[in-house]
């Protein structure tokens, strides 16, 4: 690891004064250090968000839920609040990495760093999330625009995810075995007037699949996939999944999910 | 007291000291003046190189020095050797290509060391090394086994990149079994190549002290003394007796820490060239990259058969992949300890086997866990499992038919096997596995929408690699015995050097066990020395499941001979003869008489051979002072573990998720001293025999790069991957040592693949290679179904 300047900053004024060019913002750090350690990312400054009080915490309204950006993968997990309004969001933020991520990692970080197989993604895209930055609000559909890409500009800082609260979803992951990140990860929620099923792992960036979403409009049930056909065309192919396998693996996951909504 | 300690629980002594962050591995050592270390790799799997221009980097902040193959060269510096001699079936030696620590104006692996940059600190250090220039002239890369013989040649010489063409066996006596068998049965199989992956990555720090000339490597080695003779002998670093080589606690070696490294050669070297201690120690990818890997065979393999059953001859045809170069154990692991194996446990009146041993672009292979047993347990079991169902017999009454039964028994390869009872661990695993419920297992699974696969291995292994005259008289260039120092101090307790290594055996615990039990010590007053080439006497080393059999024998002969000497100044001081002296539960007692000394105060007596105040304890005549005693033990034979693992499998039928459900394991080790510490080695082994069959994977692409050079990619299996492992014991105790001990330490990665694979092949009706990724399996299913609509 090469030499950096460290910031430990107590408010979002003070850490967007310091933001460069050559800074990061340092949440849980599961990407940023190990990137930092093998070279492959250098900064000059690096910016430390967790002590700022604001980013983290969960609130709970009877339409939405509203994360935190430093708030750990842990807290999501177990959280009583994010169970009773969106258990899949429990349940996918107990998936994520092993014990000592889900005790590190944030969500702010995680979208922020868009990883094309990271889970929350697929969670803030199906779940119509809004992402509240310190400058504005932004869709999640706007969101993640290719792969390690967002919509944020330099110094933007993420400080709310807000969760469209559904009637029921579910998120079911293919974790690679090696990495336990997403194979393939679908997240299926339904709401009153339309249906979201977003995929991550699968290509660049997180994706909604529109086949699988008409299919269960029409009939939210398992078997209203059966005559689905998901074409592999651009999906990612690697050592783990071939792109035919990944496509084999969406549709088996949407009907395990549409199965497990609650 | 004593009597109790073998076969004894006893909680690790060396627990405290690991599990509470004490421990003190080669990366913890920090030495005054010192500089750090970073290696020039290469990042091409076969190139040339035109130079080496280390210009800009000399003038980097903090660089202490660089050095190069050139360096290397003017200071006639040796290159790595393989340690094993092995002969052609025409006669000729292999062929071994030049191996400098240092690339001379070739490299042949990603990962092979081109430099090394000496700074103040690591940053500087790599700071400096990205500033290296070389001129690469990249080829062709030689990647896969299948490939290696109708490619070009990667080194100089070396016709077909064949190291050797080996024959093992009868052919014509095999030929004639396969003529009149009833029926044949093939395979084709791959026994995947595999990263060790210790969790220690390697380390070492050389430290030269112009004062004394003396040389003092620190290094994360599996056996200090074969290092220090080996970069003494061949590498001619230094003069042995000026050369101290240690390996203090050492996390984890399963062969990876046999070999005597480029880096350790370098970092020795480099030590004298600046007078400073120079440090290195490997980050996680270069343990990836450039650590021995293990296996990597393509087999063929035919089983002769007669309709009842029983098998008449095996033939076998291997291409093992040595990598790059040859290692120290890197020709004899796919030959002896791969060969003779492939009998089995069964009486096979006809074997042979051919092995071609090739070199491609990849990181060299050697022994890993198992060494070439593995391997050939993979084709025996696989191929008697397709077998049974062949002649339409079930897996355990088939086994039954061709086991050994009669003991000893020279099977028609190599050995002559002392002991064995193979319908025992049958029997009692059937029994603890629940094998006659199986099928309703099967239903319940079913129900569930998951296929459920049964898979049986009995296993036979060759441990201990010894004695000195057979393993010498096939090809090794070093003799295998092990060597033990008692001394029983002054005041009673004992130090004991064992030139065995501890690096995960549990032998500080073990081994005190075995002392305490001999001489009647408490084991808390007992000390077990090893690592320190300036300690003890020359040893052998830790692997091939030998320190037990060969190091702990040493240790009861060094043990016997302290009683002996006991015996007689007892005598002296009881005023009896020595011939009425019993020994028993440490003390030296006089035939029917309450007269007495305990071997504290025999020891005592050795220290102070005289008479001074209440102390009257003269030697007899002839008797030297002090309690001393050295042991070199090389046993008559091998010793052969067996036992039997019966694996079930679950299997997702959409996604093709396969998991293991349930594991028993029966295993024969002969006498077992601590099984706490066996029942360890045992879970440790399965659990790499697991992850051989369905997660690890070493995968270069088709230039030579390592796709799986970091966990992100490489499937280490995880706790949560296994189901709780059901273990039993049988015994036979070995007749070629002592203490009956067989070895306990590779049984599970030879046992488990085979296990694992037949219960995968079982569940899903496909024959697939290891591992049994999801994906393979899921594309098996469809084959399967496509096949079953077609029919």
């Amino acid at each position: 690891m090469k030499g950096f300047n460290f910031h430990s900053v107590k408010n979002v004024k003070e850490a967007k004064k310091l933001a460069s060019g050559k800074s990061a913002f340092l949440a849980g750090g599961m990407t940023t250090i190990p990137a930092m350690k093998l070279r492959l990312a250098l900064y000059s400054d690096i910016i430390d968000i967790k002590n700022i009080k604001d980013l983290s915490g969960i609130k709970v309204s009877s339409k939405s839920l509203r994360i935190g950006a430093t708030t750990k993968h842990a807290e999501v997990a177990s959280s009583k609040e994010v169970k009773r309004a969106i258990s899949s969001l429990a349940h996918l933020a107990d998936g994520i990495g092993d014990p000592q991520v889900r005790n590190r990692g944030t969500i702010g970080g995680s979208i922020a760093n868009n990883d094309p197989a990271a889970d929350y993604p697929s969670a803030c895209l199906a779940l119509n999330a809004i992402i509240h930055t310190s400058d504005r609000k932004i869709g999640a559909d706007k969101f993640f625009k290719g792969m390690f890409e967002t919509a944020l500009k330099k110094g933007e800082l993420i400080q709310t995810v807000e969760f469209q609260v559904p009637d029921k979803s579910c998120y079911v992951k293919f974790p690679n075995p090696a990495s336990r990140y997403a194979i393939v990860g679908v997240y299926v929620a339904k709401y009153k007037k339309e249906v979201n099923v977003a995929v991550t792992g699968v290509e660049s960036v997180v994706f909604r699949c529109k086949k699988i979403e008409s299919a269960l409009k029409s009939n939210f049930s398992s078997s209203a996939l059966d005559s689905v056909k998901i074409s592999s065309s651009g999906f990612n192919s690697d050592i783990h999944a071939s792109s035919d396998y990944r496509a084999h693996l969406i549709k088996v996951l949407a009907k395990k999910a549409v199965a497990g909504c609650k | 007291m004593a009597s109790s300690l073998i076969g004894s629980r006893v909680e690790r002594k060396e627990d405290k000291k690991f599990l509470t962050g004490k421990g003190r591995y080669t990366a913890d050592i920090n030495l005054a003046n010192q500089t750090y270390a970073y290696f020039v790799r290469s990042p091409h799997a076969r190139a040339t190189i035109s130079k080496v221009d280390i210009s800009k980097a000399s003038n980097a902040p903090g660089v202490v020095k660089i050095l190069t193959g050139d360096d290397l060269a003017k200071d006639k510096i040796g290159g790595l050797i393989a340690g094993w001699k092995i002969v052609s079936q025409d006669g000729t030696d292999m062929k071994c290509p030049p191996h400098p620590p240092l690339a001379n104006n070739t490299v042949n692996f990603v990962g092979d060391h081109v430099a090394i940059v000496i700074a103040e600190t690591l940053d500087q250090a790599k700071d400096a090394a990205e500033k290296v220039r070389v001129d690469y002239k990249v080829l062709k890369a030689v990647v896969n086994t299948g490939d290696a013989m109708n490619s070009k040649p990667i080194h100089d010489g070396i016709d077909k990149n064949l190291c050797y063409d080996f024959l093992l066996g009868d052919k014509g006596k095999t030929d004639e079994a396969f003529s009149n068998a009833d029926k044949v049965v093939k395979l084709d199989l791959v026994n995947n190549r595999l990263i060790p992956n210790a969790m220690e990555p390697r380390a070492a720090i050389g430290d030269y002290n112009p004062s004394s000339e003396e040389l003092t490597l620190y290094t994360a080695s599996q056996n200090p003394h074969l290092s220090r003779l080996i970069l003494s002998a061949f590498n001619a670093v230094h003069p042995e007796h000026k050369f101290r080589v240690v390996a203090p606690d050492v996390g984890g070696g399963f062969g990876s820490k046999i070999n005597a490294y480029a880096e350790d050669v370098v970092v020795a070297w480099a030590s004298k060239k600046i007078e400073r201690p120079v440090k290195w120690v490997a980050e996680r990818t270069e343990s990836f990259l450039s650590d021995n890997h293990g296996r990597d065979h393509l087999t063929h393999v035919e089983l002769a058969l007669k309709n009842d059953g029983k098998i008449t001859g095996i033939k076998v045809e291997t291409i093992a992949n040595l990598g790059a170069y040859a290692l120290v154990f890197a020709t004899v692991t796919p030959t002896y300890l791969y060969a003779p194996l492939l009998i089995g446990p069964y009486d096979i009146p006809a074997a042979c086997c051919n092995v071609k041993t090739v070199y491609t672009n990849t990181a060299p292979t050697d022994a890993y866990r198992g060494a070439g047993r593995p391997e050939a347990t993979y084709v025996v079991e696989r191929i008697v499992t397709e077998a049974a169902k062949e002649i339409g017999m079930d897996q355990a009454e088939f086994r039954k038919k061709n086991f050994i039964n009669k003991f000893p028994h020279q099977q028609c390869l190599v050995h002559n096997i002392d002991s064995g009872d193979y319908n025992a661990h049958l029997d009692k695993a059937l029994e603890l596995s629940d094998y006659k419920n199986f099928e309703n297992r099967r239903s319940q699974s079913s129900a569930k929408g998951k296929l459920r696969g049964i898979g049986f291995s009995t296993y036979l292994e060759a441990c201990g690699i010894a004695p000195s005259a057979v393993v010498m008289s096939i090809g090794a260039g070093v003799g295998l015995w092990e060597s033990a120092e008692i001394r029983f101090n002054a005041t009673g307790n004992v130090s004991v050097f064992t030139g065995a290594h501890s690096h995960g055996q549990s032998h500080d615990t073990t081994f005190a066990q075995i002392v305490g039990e001999k001489l009647g010590v408490p084991i808390e007053n007992i000390d077990i020395i090893h690592g320190d080439t300036d300690k003890g006497p020359f040893g052998m080393g830790t692997y091939g499941s030998r320190s037990l059999a060969v190091g702990g024998t040493a240790i009861v002969k060094a043990c016997d001979k302290i009683i002996e000497k006991g015996r007689k100044v007892a005598a002296k001081m009881l005023e009896a003869k020595p011939e009425e002296v019993e020994f028993k539960d440490g003390e030296f007692i006089v035939k029917n008489s309450n007269k007495k000394k305990t071997i504290g105060e025999i020891a005592f007596a050795c220290y102070l051979p005289g008479t001074y105040g209440d102390i009257k304890s003269p030697l007899p005549e002839g008797v030297e002072p002090g309690l001393v005693e050295t042991s070199f033990f090389d046993p008559s034979n091998f010793s052969f573990p067996s036992g039997t693992h019966i694996c079930e499998v679950e299997v997702d039928q959409d996604t093709g998720e396969t998991k293991v459900v349930k594991y028993t394991v029966v295993d024969d080790f002969g006498t077992i001293i601590n099984p706490l510490v066996v029942e360890g080695q045992v879970h440790g082994g399965v659990a790499q025999g697991i992850g051989q069959a369905l997660y690890e994977n070493a995968h270069y692409d088709e230039s030579g790069q390592l796709i799986t050079a970091s966990y992100m990619d490489y499937t280490m299996p995880r706790a949560d991957n296994f189901p709780e492992f059901k273990l039993g014991f049988t015994s036979t105790p070995a007749t070629s040592n002592p203490l009956g001990a067989k070895g306990c330490g590779e049984a599970g990665t030879i046992a488990a693949p085979p296990a694992v694979m037949n219960a995968v092949i079982d569940a899903i009706g496909e024959d697939i290679s290891m591992p049994a990724t999801s994906e393979k399996v899921c594309n098996a299913l469809q084959k399967n179904k496509k096949n079953k609509e077609a029919a």
